[in-house]
């Protein structure tokens, strides 16, 4: 043993003591070897307690050297890259690794609550429900609190995750899920039958436990096998290796989901690169693979650093060339338990006992294997000792006689659970197997899946080789492949005998201390003891009252042994009491890689409009519509407030002309010989009956009768339609209008497709419009129809026709307006709109034309009276919007049924009518409610609500439009709008909702 | 989950979106009793654990409404056709509308 590392070994292992690490834990420098996890880096130099339980503040070592740890839980990274509730057995070593224990205060070694194991009888299962009932107002102030600050893991950073995490899909015939001896030997052979194979192992290094046993396979060293086999693998080309990678999750379809973790084992990511990568691995076939999981055995003090299972000693001494403990007792109720004690022989570490549960006669062909180590049979650990970590081991001997033997790590053994997770995410339940005294998975394992090896309860390495071998055998002939023949290779064969354990009874008088199940929950066999007491008899009560498995180890160690202490209660077997069910995730997935680039921005990328750089040349102000980013307004020297822009942009177009970009409307081209009478059957008003070259506005309901959208439709020819919806409803217009065409009408000949993104349009608006279209519509005819005629005459209110501008430039024009005013809308192709604004600007100039954004033009549609977002609110008919008139006596349409319901045509219904404050100075505000004058501001007295409000520069004062009952018949009546969340109580005038130019003279102009 | 789209083969079920029952039948409004099925078609639903057969809509794919048979309780999809030709044979008579959907 070298003196640096005083638990490392001079040779073996799987580690490359040519690449020294230097990490720090808690403060303190260490060394490592490339090759080594953090874990077995912490063992090498001899650090024992690595944390502090959930609840009792205990003192914590590793317990495992895998992903079933539910102790050595630890804060990797610093700053905003810092990751708590890591497991430090699954942390590959690298350079400078900052790694921090959790839950104490303010030091591992003096933690202040463990007082709280003082208070244990207090806080046994169920302490929530019991200690901290009475008084109720106290949960929230006092309880609640503490507990949070007492009990719980590591802790958040609290900054914005700097990495990035991305997603990726893969099909494959076979999956193998493991790269043990049987997913290596299952990989093989599906490779060398020219399969698509997608292998996946968790561990950093493939080959299960056969990097972690002294053995061979075919002559050679079991991870030489190993690796020799996964240098084949690469060399197919077929198959795809995922290391550090570990499945999940098992869904429909043959999908499973596993998390790549592509660079945790590095300080620095590369840039550009994915912290991790979350994998939907679609799979024909899956073999799992997934090996077994050595559980610990219940008695008095079993937590207590030092304390391991006999596996982990094992893959320390055998890959890390690390020692637990310089003197080390062996605990075990089978034959594998021996191999710790053999193997650490081996490596020229003292072996203090062997202590098997079983009688003399059942291990007497092992005794050879542990040379003159002392062996003690029928032997049960009843108590440990030692503050900080383990310093002796007491247990009863063959004659009862109670023992106690000084040592530093004492390696226990209770049997092996075949890790059969994935096997029941779809709802399997596996199934009680006497002869390993384990669960195996069930007949009901997901479709397509295999279970080989060890997670089936073949324990031997031969036995997983050869299940491996036939199982991906029989996949592939599923699948139509020839099965090449591949042979087995030799290994061990050893029989798996055990006479499980799962428990010490503390004899009476010589308690030893609590005996824990859950390690991370801090859940002792007494707990379930009371559980039971208090009737808690299902495993799904047992388990939610003591908190039992419900910790980020999912009960990992805990659940067998704990359904174990249950069955012995109940009197029933432990078949017959049965499991909790395992549901994904298999380990913890951070919610970063499942959302993957979809963060920040990335979860919803912004639409810009054809504009947007030009806007964004003038200084526009943006506000997110949509997905859309759109102008809100366009600021000038000396505006104070968005109010000052807005009001001048409208004030100016009203004067005199405005353009605004209105690309963001949904645009649906809808063309074919039925086209008319689809969209008859669509929209509430008649469309068949437009004419060419006309616009006419149109209204469709929902099913059940309420305003679903609305929007414009222009007949661009016999069978030529172009459709317009609002900003946000486009995609779901686009739907709709798919599915009534295809699920009720398949018969009708149209065809449709979204062109929103396709055209550039842009509203020109104001008294001086169609003088700035005149210069920019090109004159005289090509014979095509397009003569480029603006006038009156020729081109009326609600024409539409196609023009070509700027020389050329083909285009659609329509006479439309939201503003009321004398407006168009020009529509060129998208790839023109940023030169095309820049047109409309220019020939606009002498008429001081200016761009208006949201604000501007909501302001206008106020005036005008015009229902959006806020008016077709879901609850809305057409008759609430007014709009009654557009509702066809003469057909059907969606929709119209349902309107006609009795209460869709209650004359009590709130209505929309316009609103203005008596005293003119006063603002008004959306959300506001109705309430009569002298009554009491209280639901009872609620008459409806006002949608929306501004202050309009046309006439001076604040406007508002609203819904309110019977509002049509109550123009002239006062009511309050009273807002109680600004604190406002105003008094309105019930008014037409047309504020400007009722009749409509302006737009006709 | 995976669905198998008629024109684009099968497909992940994040191109999708889900709609519902696809067994209820657009009443006609001419029809006398049309008010009561207009309630039924619109609010009614069946829950069925089991087989069923419901729309989906290949909104990030080919868009198609489809027609899916699927387990409500294994979430086993056993076909599907697109809506307009279920629809289609549906009008087309009886006997051919309940034929099963084929993958």
């Amino acid at each position: 043993m070298s003196a640096r590392f005083p638990h490392r070994l001079v040779k073996g292992g799987l580690i490359d003591r040519s690449e020294t690490l230097s990490f720090s834990f808690d403060g303190a420098r260490y060394q490592g070897f490339r090759g080594d996890t953090l874990a077995s880096a912490l063992v090498a130099n001899g650090v024992k307690l690595v944390g502090r339980s959930f609840k009792y503040h205990r003192p914590r070592g590793i317990l495992t050297a895998g992903s079933e740890e539910p102790n050595a839980l630890v804060e990797i990274g610093q700053g905003a890259r810092r990751d708590p509730n890591t497991r430090a057995t699954t942390v590959e070593l690298y350079e400078g690794l900052v790694a921090k224990s959790q839950n104490r205060f303010p030091s591992l070694a003096f933690d202040l609550q463990a007082v709280n194991d003082l208070f244990s009888p207090f806080l046994g299962a169920g302490f929530y429900y019991k200690t901290f009932m009475w008084p109720a107002a106290f949960w929230e102030k006092v309880y609640e609190p503490v507990i949070r600050r007492a009990a719980g893991l590591g802790s958040l950073s609290g900054k914005a995750d700097p990495d990035a995490y991305e997603k990726a899909t893969a099909h494959c015939d076979l999956l193998v899920i493991g790269a043990g001896p049987a997913g290596l030997q299952a990989a093989l052979v599906a490779a060398r039958a020219g399969a698509r194979v997608v292998l996946a192992d968790e561990d950093f290094r493939a080959g299960g436990r056969l990097n972690c046993e002294r053995m061979e396979v075919a002559t050679l060293p079991a991870a030489e096998w190993a690796a020799k086999v996964v240098d084949e693998l690469r060399e197919t080309g077929n198959v795809r290796i995922l290391s550090r990678t570990t499945v999940f999750g098992v869904y429909d379809g043959g999908t499973y989901g596993a998390l790549e973790h592509v660079n945790d084992h590095h300080a620095v990511i590369p840039d550009h690169a994915p912290r991790q990568r979350l994998w939907r691995i679609v799979a024909k076939r899956a073999i799992l693979a997934s090996g077994g999981s050595e559980r610990p055995i219940a008695f008095g003090g079993n937590d207590r650093p030092g304390v391991m299972l006999a596996s982990a000693v094992r893959t320390y001494a055998n890959r890390f060339a690390a020692l637990a403990g310089q003197s080390t007792i062996v605990f075990t109720c089978n034959d594998n338990g021996w191999l710790t004690a053999r193997d650490l022989i081996a490596a020229g570490a003292e072996v203090g006992a062997v202590l098997d549960t079983r009688g003399a006669d059942e291990v007497a062909h092992l005794r050879e294997m542990v040379g003159d180590a002392p062996v003690f049979t029928r032997a049960r650990v009843t108590s440990t000792s030692g503050r900080k970590g383990l310093k002796a081991v007491t247990f009863l001997n063959a004659n009862g006689k109670q023992v106690t033997l000084s040592a530093d790590c004492l390696a226990v053994s209770g049997g092996w659970n075949p890790v059969v997770n994935l096997t029941c995410h779809r709802r399997g339940s596996p199934v009680w197997n006497d002869r390993i005294a384990g669960f195996v998975p069930g007949s009901d394992t997901p479709k397509g899946l295999l279970v080989a090896g060890a997670a089936n309860g073949i324990f031997s390495t031969h036995g997983a080789l050869v299940q491996g071998t036939e199982l991906a055998g029989e996949a592939l002939a599923d699948l139509g492949f020839k099965a090449p023949s591949v042979g087995v290779p030799d290994a061990e064969d050893a029989p798996y005998a055990i006479s499980p354990i799962w428990h010490v009874a503390e004899p009476k008088g010589k308690g030893g201390g609590r005996a824990w199940l859950d390690f991370q929950n801090d859940v002792t066999v007494k707990d379930v003891e009371i559980a039971h007491q208090e009737g808690f008899r299902s495993v799904e009560h047992m388990k939610r009252y003591t908190t039992l498995g419900m910790a980020t180890d999912q009960g990992k160690t805990a659940n067998v042994p704990a359904l174990a202490v249950m069955a012995k209660l109940t009197g029933r077997s432990i078949a017959e009491t049965g499991t909790t069910i395992f549901r994904p995730p298999y380990t913890p997935v951070a919610i970063a890689a499942f959302a993957g680039r979809n963060a920040g921005k990335g979860f919803a990328p912004y639409r810009l409009t054809p504009s947007h750089d030009w806007s964004k040349e003038q200084g526009a102000v943006f506000v997110e519509a949509g997905l859309w980013l759109r102008p809100q307004w366009y600021p000038r020297a000396g505006e104070h407030s968005w109010r000052d822009s807005a009001d001048r942009e409208v004030i100016s177009t009203r004067r005199s002309v405005g353009v605004s970009d209105v690309s963001s409307l949904g645009k649906i081209d809808v063309q074919g010989d039925d086209a008319a009478e689809f969209l008859d059957r669509i929209y509430t008003n008649t469309m068949s009956t437009l004419a060419v070259g006309r616009v006419r506005y149109g209204l469709m309901l929902r099913e059940d009768g309420h305003v679903m959208d609305d929007g414009t439709v222009a007949r661009l020819g016999e069978k030529h339609f172009l459709v317009t919806t609002t900003t946000v409803n486009a995609g779901h217009v686009m739907a709709h209008l798919d599915y009534c065409h295809q699920v009720h009408w398949p018969e009708l000949d149209v065809s449709m497709v979204s062109v929103t993104d396709q055209f550039a349009q842009f509203a020109i608006a104001g008294p001086n419009s169609r003088k700035v279209l005149e210069k920019l519509v090109d004159k005289g005819t090509k014979g095509d129809g397009r003569s480029g005629d603006l006038s009156n005459e020729a081109f009326p209110f609600m024409a539409c026709g196609p023009v070509t501008v700027c020389g050329g430039v083909p285009a659609r024009l329509y006479r439309i307006s939201f503003s009321g005013e004398l407006a168009y809308e020009l529509s060129v192709g998208a790839r023109y709109g940023d030169s095309m604004m820049r047109a409309i600007m220019e020939a606009g100039r002498e008429f001081d034309i200016v761009p208006y954004g949201l604000e501007a033009l909501n302001v206008m549609r106020i005036e005008k009276g015009h229902p959006v977002g806020s008016e077709l609110n879901g609850q809305t008919s057409a008759a609430d919007l007014g709009l009654a008139r557009m509702v066809s006596a003469k057909k059907d349409c969606i929709g119209k049924a349902m309107a006609n319901r009795t209460g869709m045509i209650d004359p009590e219904r709130q209505v929309l009518v316009g609103f203005k404050p008596v005293a003119h100075d006063e603002e008004l505000t959306a959300g506001a409610h109705f309430i009569g004058i002298g009554r009491e501001a209280v639901t009872a007295n609620d008459e409806g609500h006002m949608t929306s409000a501004c202050y309009s520069p046309s006439l001076g004062y604040a406007i508002g439009l609203g819904l309110i009952r019977r509002g049509n018949e109550r123009h002239g009546e006062k009511v309050r709008a009273v807002d109680l969340v600004r604190g406002r109580d105003v008094e309105v005038e019930i008014c037409s909702p047309h504020f400007i130019d009722p009749q409509g003279e302006r737009l006709r102009g | 989950m995976r669905l198998p789209c008629p024109l684009c083969g099968e497909r992940d079920s994040g191109e999708f979106v889900y709609r519902g029952d696809a067994t209820v039948v657009r009443p006609d409004p001419g029809a006398p009793g049309a008010r009561g099925a207009f309630h039924e078609f619109v609010h009614l639903r069946d829950n069925p654990a089991g087989w069923h057969k419901e729309h989906w809509y290949h909104e990030g794919g080919c868009r198609s409404w489809i027609v899916v048979e699927r387990n409500t309780l294994t979430h086993e999809v056993r076909g599907a056709v697109t809506a307009a030709a279920h629809t289609l044979a549906r009008s087309a008579g009886g006997a051919k509308a309940e034929q099963e959907p084929e993958a």
